[in-house]
């Protein structure tokens, strides 16, 4: 009777559920692929990234002699020279310096090793740790006198040309710099130029014409707007080189672009019924724009300025023109100082060929991952909260 | 309705030879209309033929439109709206506006009613603005529906409730004309019949104009009907004339669904 209730599948009908099988089959070997690659990465980096959260460190007499204070080497017996980190000993006649009771004084102390000693015990043959000093750190470990503690020092000092000492604080501080700065100067402009565009400004050849070029801005290489902001920034302003002025001003060029273009799909997604309420009741633009339409697109303007300063705090390229992938032991103090920012230097330590700072690469992407995450994080909470107001 | 109790009546509005241009598109060929104060005045017409645009013009929401253009004269109360030193949003505190979708503020049902007069600062807050908000959703027959839950979100009504809302809204501007652009065309029959009701009551303190593609409906709550095809102004009369014996034989084919 009917042809579409044959109970015996004529041919074609398995042809199509053959191919909608393959269809599905794709989609799902895609993103097993995906997910694949998120999982290896994530394994690697933390992998990696675990032991740079723990130091070695060793039980030695220290002596407190008067010579410290010209020769630091005289402090410790001199087989453990290169044992302990030399950073360490570098400070003791400063520390004697401050403290001149000291003098005279020994005491049995726990101090950071050298980071070859610090990679031999943690299994990675010492990068040239000799022979009888692996003995040595042998020994001391059948007495007891190793153990592994948190490296805070990761997280309280600067870069340092001894592994066992580098720290993303610098880059941390000068990250914090560099985004505030990007934030101040992009959000505002790009959401004021977003609402101008969409609200205010006629459709003419002039604002097409702005509005098309908005959007390749937003899709150029970002090392051009490295080049951009030397040239304005640096050699037309005077802005001082490396410093997180120079480079939260040039990362805000980059960002404007996402800011405006998120911030218009924003306010085109309020309706219009909404407008022609306000304007109804006698609203003028100002207040249709201030009481109706930015609250019902803030949702998205956030999220879109926070996924686009996520970005800008990645970002790499543009800094390396404007010499911030610079070797910064002290936090900046002020926007004027010369800083670097955390994917820099995660650049900086991966270029280095001691094991030491391969381990710090990988908590540095580490940071930055949870510091991007968290932030991404923060946008959905936002967006979610304030779309369930209203 | 006789012709020497018209008379009587006072113009609210006076539209003197009114063309409007989209661009090169003359929408509106010349019109010449009277609608009287505290009538119901109903504007009808197939799709496209200017009567939405018509209304617009009437509280110069058309200005929002860049490539509109005006010509000719509209007189509210005797002053010309199109005057250069007219105050557009003045304008509209005057002549309101409820529209086809029902588009309450996603804010609650009191902020959605205490909006516009203390945009306007037409009273103060607190005691004297409760007292506005009361009487304007009583006026609006929903106060007995919502005075448990102004604070709730106005969006959370019905289509019906939310288009009562929108009504209130514009009465708490205290304006002189209520514009209405198919008011009931996105409702339920029981809903479009509240309305209809409620327009019976607010034509004894406002002059209502309506634009409508149900003729049963302009037939029930209209006291005047201008029907309108492609920019011209084919016919106007009061209501019962139209619908029994119009003049011309185009508003005829189209009331009797010949055409349209």
């Amino acid at each position: 009777m009917s042809n579409f209730m044959n109970t015996g599948k004529n041919p074609r009908q398995k042809q199509r559920e053959r191919a909608d099988t393959r269809f599905r089959l794709y989609g799902l070997t895609a993103l097993g692929l995906a997910m694949a690659f998120l999982v290896f990465f994530f394994i690697d980096i933390i992998g990696q990234a675990i032991p740079a959260f723990h130091v070695t460190e060793v039980k030695v007499t220290v002596h407190y002699s008067d010579a410290v204070k010209s020769n630091y080497n005289k402090a410790i017996d001199h087989k453990l020279r290169r044992i302990v980190s030399r950073g360490w000993l570098r400070a003791l006649p400063a520390q004697l310096k401050a403290h001149p009771d000291m003098i005279g004084t020994s005491a049995e102390l726990w101090v950071p090793t050298d980071s070859r000693v610090d990679q031999y015990i943690k299994g990675h043959d010492g990068n040239g740790l000799k022979p009888k000093y692996q003995h040595i750190v042998d020994a001391m470990q059948k007495d007891g006198r190793v153990r592994q503690v948190f490296n805070t020092g990761f997280f309280t000092s600067g870069d340092s040309k001894l592994p066992e000492q580098a720290g993303i604080l610098a880059a941390a501080v000068g990250s914090v710099f560099t985004l505030l700065l990007t934030m101040l100067v992009a959000v505002p402009i790009g959401v004021m130029t977003a609402i101008y565009l969409e609200e205010f400004a006629e459709d003419s050849k002039l604002t097409r014409l702005i509005e098309v070029n908005i959007n390749n801005l937003a899709a150029i290489p970002s090392i051009l707007y490295g080049l951009l902001g030397l040239a304005i920034f640096i050699n037309f302003m005077g802005v001082p080189r490396s410093s997180a002025l120079a480079g939260g001003l040039t990362l805000a060029l980059m960002t404007l672009p996402i800011i405006i273009i998120a911030t218009r799909a924003a306010l085109r997604a309020v309706p219009e019924s909404i407008r022609e309420a306000a304007y109804g009741l006698g609203a003028s633009s100002l207040q249709t724009v201030w009481h109706h339409v930015l609250p019902l697109a803030m949702p998205g303007i956030l999220t879109g300025s926070i996924i686009g300063l996520a970005q800008a705090m990645g970002e790499t390229a543009p800094l390396i023109i404007i010499g911030m992938m610079a070797y910064i032991p002290e936090p900046p103090t002020s926007i004027l100082d010369a800083a670097t920012v955390l994917p820099a230097q995660v650049y900086t330590w991966s270029t280095e060929s001691l094991h030491g700072y391969t381990e710090r690469t990988a908590a540095g992407i580490l940071v930055l991952l949870t510091v991007l995450l968290s932030l991404n994080a923060i946008a959905v909470t936002l967006r979610n909260r304030m779309q369930q107001h209203w | 309705m006789s012709t020497e109790k018209n008379n009587q009546l006072e113009n609210k509005i006076t539209v003197r030879d009114l063309k409007l241009w989209y661009g090169d598109f003359q929408a509106l060929n010349g019109l010449d209309l009277d609608i009287l104060e505290g009538k119901v005045t109903a504007f009808i017409g197939p799709s496209g033929c200017g009567k939405s645009t018509f209304l617009r013009t009437l509280n110069r929401m058309n200005d929002r439109i860049p490539s509109c253009r005006v010509e000719g004269e509209i007189l509210l109360d005797g002053t010309d709206i199109y005057a250069p030193e007219v105050d557009v949003v003045q304008l509209r505190t005057h002549v309101g506006m409820v529209f086809q979708k029902p588009n309450p503020f996603p804010k609650s049902i009191y902020e959605n009613i205490a909006y516009a007069p203390r945009i306007h600062s037409l009273v103060n807050d607190g005691p004297e603005m409760d007292e506005l908000v009361e009487t304007s959703l009583r006026k609006a027959s929903i106060w007995n529906e919502v005075k448990d839950k102004l604070q709730q979100p106005g969006t959370a009504l019905s289509g019906g409730q939310q288009q009562r809302l929108c009504i209130a809204r514009t009465i708490a501007v205290q304006p002189d004309v209520i514009l209405m652009d198919e008011p009931c065309s996105a409702l339920d029959p029981i809903a479009t019949a509240k309305i209809e009701e409620l327009m019976d009551e607010l034509k004894q303190e406002y002059t209502i104009v309506i634009v409508t593609h149900n003729m049963q409906q302009a037939a029930r709550v209209s006291d005047y009907t201008a029907y309108f095809y492609l920019g011209d102004l084919i016919e106007f009369a009061d209501t019962h004339t139209i619908f029994t014996a119009p003049t011309h034989q185009k508003t005829e084919d189209y009331i009797t669904g010949r055409f349209g």
